[in-house]
């Protein structure tokens, strides 16, 4: 019965994960690509959810989590543009600063459009309750998203491994210099990674939206995680973060399956003996900018 | 046009600075002209939504109180800040209290930060009006002289839900699984549950303490579900009420949710196809009475919202206390505590007038238990609640739900 409970703690950690993995995905990729320290993800997080809240308004939930993600990732077009495409090559101390204030900026523009009350909305009722397999239990709506983040995993790893695309990009992580020589501008692909990016971090909102709270600060909450989780998984590397996203939802439940009070800071004692045996990460590669 | 010389301007500047940061005596005197009050409230972490309400109820009130002329024939000058932490909201005290000048504090929701306030203010010997803090240790073992606690302590919220639970045959003979947060407002809101509990015949046969950061609650509603409870009852805080209340939408689990605490602001924010159960609130913005509807009535006018709960509080508080230093003529503390502790009654915006209690110092008021609007009931978002009847029943003196002298360990030193 214990092994029972204990395993169910362990999937629902799994589901937990995938989540986690849509806003540290981006982030991570973001980085790989530019070399860019994004402290302003969790302000699209944020932005993907009252973008949700609003349009749910108008057109229902359904509609409205496919949507708010292409409309904030045309934002991120935007960002990109005008803001990212000055800081590749600067020193990174800059990026961060930008990147941080923009962040605020967002918090209080939010502030300004929403109100500091939060806003609400609630899953529609046939995605509500739980399955219930023997013994085990899901929500029904969080594996909804375990599905979705699944598809997009994969339709990322395709994207990066098996087009084109995904070859000039990699090679622009690798060798920059070296992909300009070719006559390739990395530019519009850099667009397309941030836009990829943001678009993550907005579904990421639009889905968790309607199960808690969606106040200004949101981003900020959420940046911790993702970042514990980058860390962990290690800086730029693909398979680092999902492995390490889905390894902190699993010891967070394990933790408050056995000893709840440990609950939140298991996965920073998670990142601390990780980082103890391997400082880049578990599959993080030695990045010549940052060491 | 007359161009400067880059280093006139620029030691121009640096006079400016310079003055400004000495200060001219003639400016500090012209401000002495006000009267300086010190509002704290957490307007960040997850408090801070109901602190931005509590922010905007204190404006509201010291806007009123100066166009009427002020206090003493003077402005009250409030100074609004964001308490942030225990830590914080301490420092802050003491900078409002010795360099800013003020004459007394109020606010406060998170009663860890108020009970660091409070400390400040017995050393300063000025007096601080904790308006939003709820623990019953505040106004027990740590009461002080020179604190007042407005708001209505976990006891009397346990007692206004209890009751109602009771009447609809939910307690006696009943298991609770209970989710607490875990600081001092928790562990204090539990304490007092397990008091209830235990004198009305029911089972605590789970808690879980969370900390106040978590926002995902799904692994500990696996647990709710392998205990398999009659009732779940929340005893979170803030915004993570609001958490809780749509997980536990999204899991569907067929044990009723209640609660011990809640604020009507996270309950808008909950939504109202999320939000069901039976819970207490110290005040609600359909109350049927002059005072209560004036300020609805003020407050929606300038802001285009009605008021939550800390809105009415910390309006309601300033509002006391403008009275007060108006009566007594003073704005010393001492003369200010001499006035309370003689207990005056006040219309605070409800059926029955509310005193200080003068042995610990606590507002005493009645409390409501409320329910929740069908959706299609409501005529707006903010029309969620229905209340139940005021605890205690018209007949009964309202300390009857107050913990009583023996029960409530509060010892003022002199």
């Amino acid at each position: 019965m214990q092994f029972e409970f204990l395993l169910e703690q362990v999937v629902n950690g799994l589901v937990l994960g995938g989540y986690y993995l849509l806003i540290a995905l981006g982030l991570s990729l973001i980085f790989s690509v530019g070399g860019i320290v994004n402290l302003a993800h969790g302000a699209f997080y944020a932005l993907g959810a009252y973008v949700c809240v609003e349009l749910t308004k108008q057109f229902g939930f359904g509609a409205a989590v496919v949507i708010s993600p292409f409309a904030v990732a045309s934002l991120g077009i935007l960002f990109e543009r005008f803001i990212l495409r000055r800081f590749y090559s600067a020193d990174p101390i800059l990026s961060l600063l930008v990147t941080f204030g923009l962040a605020m900026v967002a918090e209080q523009a939010i502030r300004m459009i929403w109100g500091a009350a939060p806003v609400s909305t609630e899953i529609p009722q046939r995605l509500r309750g739980s399955i219930i397999v023997g013994d085990f239990l899901f929500s029904r709506y969080r594996l909804l998203i375990l599905a979705v983040v699944a598809a997009i995993l994969l339709g990322v790893w395709l994207l990066l491994q098996k087009t084109s695309f995904g070859r000039v990009v990699r090679a622009g992580i690798q060798r920059p210099d070296m992909v300009a020589a070719l006559g390739i501008r990395l530019q519009p692909y850099m667009t397309a990674i941030v836009m990829l990016g943001v678009g993550m971090a907005a579904l990421g909102g639009a889905f968790f939206a309607p199960i808690t709270t969606v106040h200004p600060a949101m981003g900020a909450e959420i940046m911790t995680i993702a970042f514990v989780v980058v860390v962990i998984g290690g800086l730029g590397s693909f398979w680092g973060v999902v492995i390490a996203a889905l390894l902190v939802g699993v010891v967070r439940g394990i933790a408050i399956h056995f000893e709840p009070a440990a609950g939140e800071a298991s996965i920073y004692i998670l990142m601390f003996l990780v980082l103890l045996v391997r400082p880049r990460g578990l599959l993080g590669e030695r990045i010549e900018k940052f060491e | 046009m007359i161009r400067y010389p880059r280093r006139t301007v620029l030691r121009a500047g640096a006079a400016l600075v310079g003055a400004s940061a000495l200060g001219f005596p003639a400016i500090v005197r012209a401000q002495s002209e006000k009267i300086r009050i010190g509002h704290l409230t957490p307007l960040t972490g997850f408090l801070g939504v109901i602190g931005g309400y509590a922010q905007l109820g204190v404006k509201l009130a010291v806007e009123e109180v100066n166009q009427s002329g002020g206090v003493l024939g003077k402005q009250i000058d409030l100074i609004s800040e964001d308490s942030i932490n225990p830590a914080t909201a301490a420092t802050k005290a003491q900078r409002m209290l010795e360099q800013d000048g003020a004459a007394l504090l109020l606010g406060e929701i998170s009663s860890a930060s108020s009970l660091t306030i409070m400390q400040v203010a017995e050393r300063n010997k000025k007096v601080f009006f904790s308006t939003g803090a709820r623990s019953d240790a505040l106004r027990g073992k740590n009461c002080n002289r020179y604190s007042f606690h407005c708001d209505i302590p976990n006891t009397v919220m346990v007692n206004a839900v209890g009751t109602a639970l009771s009447q609809k045959g939910m307690v006696k003979g009943k298991k609770f699984f209970t989710l607490t947060a875990d600081y001092i407002f928790g562990h204090d809101l539990l304490k007092a549950a397990k008091v209830f509990f235990g004198t009305h015949d029911a089972n605590l046969i789970g808690d879980e303490l969370i900390a106040t950061d978590v926002t995902d609650f799904s692994p500990y509603l696996l647990k709710v579900r392998q205990a398999k409870p009659d009732v779940v009852c929340c005893n979170l805080a803030g915004n993570q009420v609001t958490n809780l209340v749509k997980q536990y939408a999204e899991f569907g689990f067929p044990y009723p949710l209640v609660g011990f605490n809640l604020n009507t602001g996270d309950a808008w924010a909950a939504g109202a196809g999320n939000l069901s159960g039976t819970w207490p609130t110290v005040w609600y913005h359909t109350l049927d009475n002059p005072t209560s509807k004036a300020f609805v009535a003020a407050f929606t006018k300038k802001y285009g919202k009605p008021p939550e709960n800390h809105a009415w509080i910390d309006y309601i508080t300033l509002k006391l206390l403008a009275e007060a230093i108006n009566t007594t003529k003073s704005t010393d503390s001492h003369e200010l505590i001499a006035y309370f502790e003689k207990q005056s009654q006040f219309d605070i915006g409800k059926a029955r007038k509310a005193y200080f209690r003068n042995w610990d110092h606590q507002l005493v008021q009645e409390a409501y238990p409320f329910t929740v609007k069908p959706k299609d009931q409501m005529k707006d978002q903010w029309d969620m609640l229905v209340l139940g009847d005021a605890v205690p029943a018209p007949g009964d003196p309202l300390e009857t739900i107050y913990p009583t002298r023996q029960q409530n360990p509060c010892e003022m030193k002199a």
